[in-house]
């Protein structure tokens, strides 16, 4: 069809841009995006929850109505043919809809059926998916009793029961044990490699970018690079550092570096400070305020994150006015701080410095161990990190530090509580900050500060100084009569941890703070939270995300119930640490510690 | 056209497995039948039975006497005598007795010199419904022991004009009889729609029809995996109910089950295709559910003249009625089970069914495409 000579590549967005209109207001998820994947490439849809990831794969599927611009897969018009788009694709959605009611078997056959599979051909290539995935040994199991990497896989499968030649996997990996993780990479690798396909995949998670062939990296809507992950990566050559300091923490240093000109990017990353300077600029201990002992610079070879973080920052700068959500992007986060005085004060445990205890503590549903003689101490001030899958143990843990789940064996000390007999008292000291915005949506942003300020009992004049306090030091007061529902991700994180905060805990719980929110919404949200625990409060995060445990100061890794290690990230990493691999990333430590367990007879 | 039919197939086991793997699925498709069955079929009764009755004689005698005994020989209620009225009235009120006959002291002189004597009724009027009941077979009591009398004193004596009171088909006059029938309407309608809606809703939460749509299966293949299983379903129900109906509660049945089948039939799929024009609006079960009760579900209930005669509903809800599929199955049904085979009654009410059928199936298959927005 196409004039030209050369064949069309499989997918082609020109000018593509799309807006949802929602209750009288306009959303733009994507806006002029002209990009392209081909065919045995992985070409990775890189951004973060807003981004307009999953848009951009519906039209490509065809399941939107295209807007504006076009939209071509290996020449054919999704617009004017989605049927016949789609005779060339296979789509995976974000949860892909596996009918949980049906064995492996049966889900693979509808596939089948629905993708006219010949019969003759359906042999062989059920034992090929079978086997690439791993499944063979659970056809006759429902889906439904998959774990969370086993349903990836076989959705993954019934997508490809016929082979597509452009494959479209919407964040296939949230939430997924580190393990299944790299399986599903290396089918996809696979796929690409022996079949040629050209495989759009999309992710929030910035070191799957590492392992595309192309990247598009989209930031609220637009499409802000589209690149060789490669040689995206090594603009940061020479840029990356780890800094530590003897007699400094690496939270005061952190704080420290952080304002420093010249400095893109400093994070926590397991004991140091990992600095990005700007290009062309030297880092050296002169640009900081003096330090008491002397500063060890130490060259590491660049991550992703660091140019994109780069490239972030320089859009924010250019752009001035132009993210709402990061208004204030150079207010000093002092938010702790007010709360912090009272915080300390009030918190004398009676369990000397542990805050929290848990020994042996374990939940069981019916003949399922959910929980599994977990054991764990945190001390006050410290960041304590559960890391683990989906369905590792880790929300039921979380359920009954708070009291909202009681334990079936163990013990359980929170605030000098023991939550047996006094889970209502240890609930006064904690704040809890729920994966999902679990506010009121139809609220606004000072009523649902009201709210939470009246279920924790404030009383006024107090109250209304906390109420004043949150819209201040969170940056809320711009859009404190904004129905909450309409605010952006990083608004709504913000209010919720305010909310969390209202009644100042001595115990903060967050669960999956930052999944899914951009690296700078991050930043700006572990800098409150590190400076939270500076002043004394102890913070419990649950995580499934590699990148997030590196902020803790401890964590304990669960999988299947279990606490398969605890210690500080280097410790761990020093765990699995030998010649073959002389820098574990935690990821290469929580596999081989996952290989290393027992398996459970019947995973 | 053959891998259409395949892609099919595939859609239609894919539902029977989840049908019977599911039991909320089942429940609504014949618990929920089988409770109202027997809600209806023992608990619900319109008909007085026993009525508690207190009767107040201030003057006894012969003839006041065969007026109790008259009383005493209906099934309808169960008199109580009382020495005056102010006692009964304190029977009343403490809610012994549902309802006072009062024969005055003159009663008998009265009758015997104008042939008529006026008798003292008071019913309860909170519940309206029943004190209408109440008061009708009390003039229906009155009124026949009034003619035998006549008959006995000869003619002369006797009223000018008899009212014979006569029901036709349902002659025992018993609520049951029209009540189960119309119940295959409900039973179908939550099938039909509210199940339905359910069913493709809880696809949508589960991003299973997001799948599904990005597959070869084409919108019609996708939404007659819905229709057959849930007709099948459906006449499932209208079967179990009629079965039950005619063997448990002796409801006769007059009509023949070819036109029986047909009506269901028509109605089914105006049941259905509301309940999937009703997913195509609502993308989670609570919506789903909410909608499908509200429009289908209480209509079918309230407007069908299943336990309300519409023709005694103000105009602008008789109108409204007219929009209420189960209104015209209602009567097909009520034809069939208590008279037979009346086609002045079928033909219109069957033909009304089709138009609405082939509008709500119609616009659901309008609505329905292959796409998110």
């Amino acid at each position: 069809m196409s004039p030209e000579s050369e064949p069309p590549p499989a997918l082609r967005l020109e000018k593509v841009a799309h807006v949802f209109e929602a209750g009288g207001r306009t959303l733009t998820a994507l806006e002029g995006v002209t990009a392209r994947g081909e065919r045995g490439a992985v070409t990775g849809v890189i951004g973060p929850d807003g981004a307009g990831k999953t848009t951009l794969m519906r039209l490509a599927a065809g399941l939107l109505r295209l807007q504006s611009g076009r939209l071509e897969v290996f020449g054919v018009d999704v617009a004017r043919d989605p049927d016949g788009a789609r005779a060339h694709l296979g789509y995976m959605p974000q949860r892909f809809g596996l009918y949980e009611d049906l064995t492996v078997r049966e889900n693979l056959d509808l596939y089948a059926r629905l993708q006219n599979v010949a019969p003759a051909e359906r042999e062989a290539r059920d034992r090929e998916l079978l086997h690439m995935t791993g499944l063979a040994p659970f056809l006759d199991r429902l889906a439904g009793r998959l774990s969370g990497g086993m349903k990836q896989k076989l959705g993954l499968a019934c997508t490809l029961v016929r082979v597509p030649r452009i494959l479209l996997l919407d964040e296939p990996t949230v939430g997924v044990d580190p393990m299944s993780r790299r399986e599903l990479w290396e089918i996809v690798d696979h796929l690409v490699r022996a079949e040629q396909l050209a495989v759009i995949l999309s992710t929030a998670y910035l070191d799957e970018a590492e392992r595309c062939q192309h990247v598009l990296l989209l930031h609220q809507g637009h499409l802000v690079g589209a690149t060789d992950p490669a040689r995206f990566t090594a603009a940061a050559n020479g840029r990356s550092f780890h800094v530590s300091t003897p007699g400094l923490g690496k939270r005061q240093l952190q704080e420290r570096i952080a304002g420093v000109p010249g400095v893109v990017d400093a994070t926590i990353q397991g004991a140091f400070v990992r600095v990005v300077t700007e290009p062309g600029v030297q880092f050296s201990s002169t640009a900081l305020p003096p330090l008491s002992g002397p500063l060890h610079i130490v060259p590491v070879p660049p991550r992703f994150e660091d140019s994109f973080v780069t490239v972030l920052k320089s859009i924010r700068a250019s752009a001035g006015s132009q993210p709402v959500e990061h208004a204030h992007p150079d207010v000093p986060v002092r938010a702790a701080q007010t709360t912090v005085h009272t915080a300390a004060r009030t918190t004398v445990s009676p369990g000397g410095d542990a805050v929290i205890l848990a020994e042996q503590l374990t939940r069981r549903f019916g003949a399922f161990v959910a929980v599994d003689a977990v054991s764990f101490t945190v001390r006050r001030g410290e960041i304590f990190g559960l890391l683990g899958a989906n369905g590792a143990g880790k929300s039921t843990t979380f359920r009954m530090l708070c009291g909202l789940l009681p334990a079936s064996a163990g013990k359980l000390r929170v605030a000098g509580y023991d939550l047996r007999r006094a889970a209502a008292s240890a609930r006064g000291r904690i704040g809890y900050m729920a994966q999902k915005f679990s506010l009121y949506g139809d609220l606004s942003v000072v009523e649902n500060l009201r709210f939470f300020a009246s279920a924790y009992r404030l009383a006024e004049p107090r109250r209304r100084a906390r109420i004043a306090w949150a819209l201040e030091e969170f940056n809320l007061a711009t859009r404190s009569q904004d129905v909450s529902r309409e605010l952006p991700l990083g608004f709504k994180q913000r209010l919720g941890l305010a909310c969390a905060l209202m009644h100042e805990p001595d115990i903060l719980f967050l669960d999956e703070p930052t999944s899914g929110v951009d690296p700078l919404a991050r930043r700006e949200f572990w800098r409150r939270i590190n400076s939270l625990a500076e002043s004394g409060v102890t913070v419990l995060v649950t995580t499934h995300f590699m990148e997030e445990a590196e902020y803790c100061d401890r964590l304990a890794i669960l999988a299947q119930g279990r606490v398969l290690a605890t210690g500080d990230a280097e410790h761990i990493k020093d765990r699995v640490r030998s010649a073959a691999l002389p820098q574990p990333t935690m990821e290469d430590a929580f596999i081989a510690l996952l290989q290393a367990a027992p398996q459970p007879s019947a995973a | 056209m053959s891998a259409s039919l395949e892609r099919l197939a595939g859609l239609l086991r894919k539902e029977a497995l989840q049908i019977v793997r599911d039991p909320s699925a089942l429940a609504i498709a014949f618990l929920l039948p089988a409770m109202l069955l027997v809600l209806f079929g023992y608990g619900v009764t319109l008909d007085p039975h026993d009525v508690p009755l207190a009767v107040v004689v201030e003057r006894p005698d012969a003839v006041t006497a065969s007026f109790v005994a008259q009383l005493r020989g209906t099934p309808y209620f169960t008199p109580e005598s009382f020495a005056t009225i102010q006692s009964a009235d304190r029977a009343f009120d403490s809610r012994r007795v549902s309802g006072i006959v009062w024969l005055r002291e003159d009663f008998t002189r009265r009758l015997i010199s104008s042939g008529a004597a006026p008798i003292g009724v008071f019913v309860n009027g909170v519940d309206a419904n029943t004190a209408r009941l109440i008061e009708g077979y009390l003039q229906q009591v009155w009124a026949s022991w009034l003619a035998a009398r006549g008959r006995s004193l000869g003619s002369a004596r006797g009223l000018p004009i008899e009212v014979e009171p006569r029901v036709r088909f349902n002659p025992a006059v018993s609520s049951r009889d029209y009540l189960v029938p119309g119940l295959i309407a409900i039973v179908m309608t939550l099938t039909g729609a509210l199940l339905t809606a359910l069913v493709i809703a809880r696809e949508w939460e589960r991003g299973t029809l997001e799948a599904l749509m990005a597959t070869r299966a084409s919108i019609r293949e996708i939404l007659l995996a819905k229709l057959i299983p849930y007709f099948v379903l459906g006449m499932g129900g209208m079967v179990a109910t009629l079965v039950l109906a005619v063997t448990l509660f002796g409801v006769p049945f007059r009509g023949s089950l070819l036109v029986l089948t047909g009506a269901s039939a028509l109605f089914l799929l105006a049941a259905l295709g509301m309940g999937l024009l009703i997913s195509s609006v609502a993308r989670n079960q609570f919506v789903a559910g909410q909608i499908a009760v509200i429009v289908t579900f209480l209509p079918a209930f309230i407007l069908s003249g299943f336990v309300f005669d519409i023709g005694s509903m103000p105009w602008a809800i008789r109108l409204l009625t007219h929009i209420v599929a189960a209104r015209y199955f209602v009567a097909i049904l009520q034809s069939e089970f208590l008279a037979g085979d009346v086609w002045s009654v079928i033909v219109p009410n069957a033909a009304a069914l089709a138009v609405l059928a082939a509008i709500f199936v119609g616009a659901a298959r309008l609505r329905a495409r292959k796409r998110l927005d």
